[in-house]
């Protein structure tokens, strides 16, 4: 594959003009970006640039006022949700998303019961599904949480949360992982194994990833796109981002964190 | 294996219960069993909290009754009658109200109901304020006669084991999972690719269908069935056995049932203050009991035995 000139087909999720207006207020406005196959690309910018608006609209859970998302090189910006889901786009969530009162196996098995075709069978036992378990228990050996399996969600640390939603969003296989900042809230101990983490499921996938922390960006991401007031302001490594005069004067008070 | 001992030595307990206890006050327990699961189910493993749960009660206790003195139709064909058009209601309850969560879904639901209480008012059929009258429990099957209480009791027995078998059938199923995931994050589970509202409708449908069993039944233990069947303060009083028992715990609800039809006999000497007693336990048992009776009991338990046991009753 031919890194330099990328044509439309190299890349796995795209936006084009994007816009999102809450009555005459632009939350997004006109963005246009694409992120290429096989890649980690960020999505930065200062409180309130319209991050996590923007990845509501690409992940289908906003609607755009106007513009399309495309996936690869299809329309889904009539989609639902659980429809881009289906196709191998899917999405995390800010605020750790697990199901507490279930076990971290029965957290990863609902998400294997997604493509298993039996998920009405109110008449069968558990034992139906019981031939997922050991794939259940191979995403959690992944994520490292192998110990955990008959533990409640309810009960794991907070980095360990994060994990397990991340061992529940890779039971689906996806294509492209939409990752709403992973490491917000999270403790220095556990911002290592989880940058760790991130970049050893990206094998193989597309990440698009929100994330406040610059120094997971650094280390994780090839492309970065910087959104302020909403719209696009610039995009590229993050040596050039980083050293862009905009981005410098848009963060302002964060010119140390750069 | 102690698991199952147990289950024996209740089942046992049960078949011999008529001897020493009143059998029409043992039925009426059934009944709420039922009913109280049928809850349960919508709110302890959906999270959707029904405010007009008696409208599925009361309708197939009317459907059941009329069907019963009108064609002088077979037991089992009456209860089976009233579970199905009770199942057919909660799914187009389900697909009225299901988008909508909390309050709102409670609020419509409520909103329903009192619509199905007015409509059971004027219907020609149900007799008015009246209710309706003397049903004649026929026979079961065609061939046996089940009209004296003691005959009556085990059929209701049979009908009660089987309707917990089925609820905790559902509860433990592969559709039991998604149910307990959607209760615990909705949103999460549409971002892994299901569609939450047609798992909920599912749900509001066997829920019905189990309320209207147990409506169904209980028009056959009184031989009657009227409006409060179908009113507000047996959606209510199911609320009440589920809390009070223990939400989301398999069991408590059904133990509520059986404290709450208990607590009514015993305070129905008092008049109007039974009614204030009630609502004086139901507000110690949210301020002290959080956890219902067994939810209560299961944390004592858990806090006494240091190594966890799998068994437990869990959500």
């Amino acid at each position: 594959m031919e890194n330099s000139t990328a044509t439309a087909g190299d890349y796995a999720l795209e936006a084009r003009g994007l816009s999102k207006s809450f009555g005459s207020f632009y939350a997004v406005k006109d963005v246009d970006l694409k992120v290429r196959r096989g890649t980690i690309h960020a999505l930065i910018g200062p409180n309130g640039a319209g991050k996590t608006t923007c990845f509501n609209l690409l992940t289908k859970t906003l609607t755009p006022t106007a513009g399309q998302v495309i996936y690869e090189g299809r329309d889904i910006t009539g989609l639902r949700t659980a429809q881009v889901a289906k196709l191998g786009l899917v999405r995390s969530f800010q605020i750790s998303a697990t199901f507490p009162h279930l076990t971290c196996l029965e957290n990863v098995r609902v998400a294997l019961q997604s493509n298993h075709g039996k998920s009405f069978r109110f008449w069968s036992p558990l034992s139906a599904i019981r031939s997922l378990d050991p794939r259940a228990v191979e995403l959690l050996e992944q994520v490292g949480l192998a110990d955990a399996a008959h533990l409640q969600a309810t009960e794991l640390s907070y980095g360990k949360k994060r994990a397990l939603e991340i061992a529940t969003t890779l039971a689906l296989d996806p294509k492209v992982m939409l990752l709403d900042e992973p490491t917000a809230g999270m403790g220095h101990e556990d911002l290592e194994p989880i940058t760790e983490l991130i970049r050893q499921v990206s094998a193989g996938r597309t990440i698009l990833i929100v994330e406040h922390n610059l120094s997971v960006v650094s280390s994780l991401c090839e492309r970065i796109t910087v959104l302020q007031h909403g719209e696009l302001l610039t995009e590229g490594t993050y040596d050039e981002v980083s050293n862009n005069e905009d981005v410098i004067t848009a963060y302002m008070g964060g010119v140390d964190a750069l | 294996m102690t698991r199952t001992l147990w289950l024996g030595l209740l089942l046992v307990a049960l078949i011999a219960a008529p001897l020493a206890i009143y059998p029409v006050l043992l039925m009426s327990i059934l009944c709420f069993v039922i009913f109280a699961s049928s809850f349960n189910l919508l709110l302890g493993y959906a999270g959707l909290l029904c405010f007009g749960h008696a409208m599925f009660f009361g309708t197939a206790a009317y459907v059941a009754g009329y069907l019963l003195k009108t064609y002088g139709v077979s037991v089992e064909v009456a209860l089976i009658a009233g579970t199905l058009l009770s199942a057919a209601m909660g799914y187009v309850v389900g697909i009225i109200s299901v988008r909508r969560s909390g309050i709102q879904f409670a609020m419509i639901t409520l909103a329903i109901s009192q619509f199905v209480y007015f409509l059971l008012l004027q219907a020609e059929f149900t007799g008015g304020e009246d209710g309706m009258q003397r049903i004649p429990r026929s026979t079961l099957f065609g061939i046996f006669d089940v009209s004296d209480h003691m005959a009556f009791y085990y059929v209701t027995l049979t009908v009660a084991v089987l309707a917990v078998a089925f609820f905790y059938r559902v509860v433990h199923s592969p559709f039991g999972e998604i149910l307990r995931a959607i209760r615990d994050n909705e949103p999460r589970v549409e971002s892994l690719g299901f569609r939450p509202e047609r798992y909920k409708i599912l749900a509001m449908t066997l829920s019905a269908g189990l309320a209207g069993l147990a409506g169904a039944l209980k028009a056959m233990v009184f031989q009657f069935a009227t409006l409060t069947d179908v009113s507000w303060p047996i959606s209510a009083e199911v609320i009440l056995m589920t809390l009070l028992g223990g939400l989301g715990t398999l069991t408590g609800p059904m133990l509520g049932a059986g404290i709450v039809i208990l607590m009514n006999d015993e305070l129905a000497q008092f008049g109007e203050w039974a009614l204030i007693a009630q609502g004086v336990i139901l507000l110690l048992v949210i301020i002290f009991f959080r956890r219902g009776v067994v939810g209560e009991l299961s944390a004592l338990w858990r806090r006494l035995r240091p190594s966890p046991d799998q068994n437990q009753d869990r959500g």
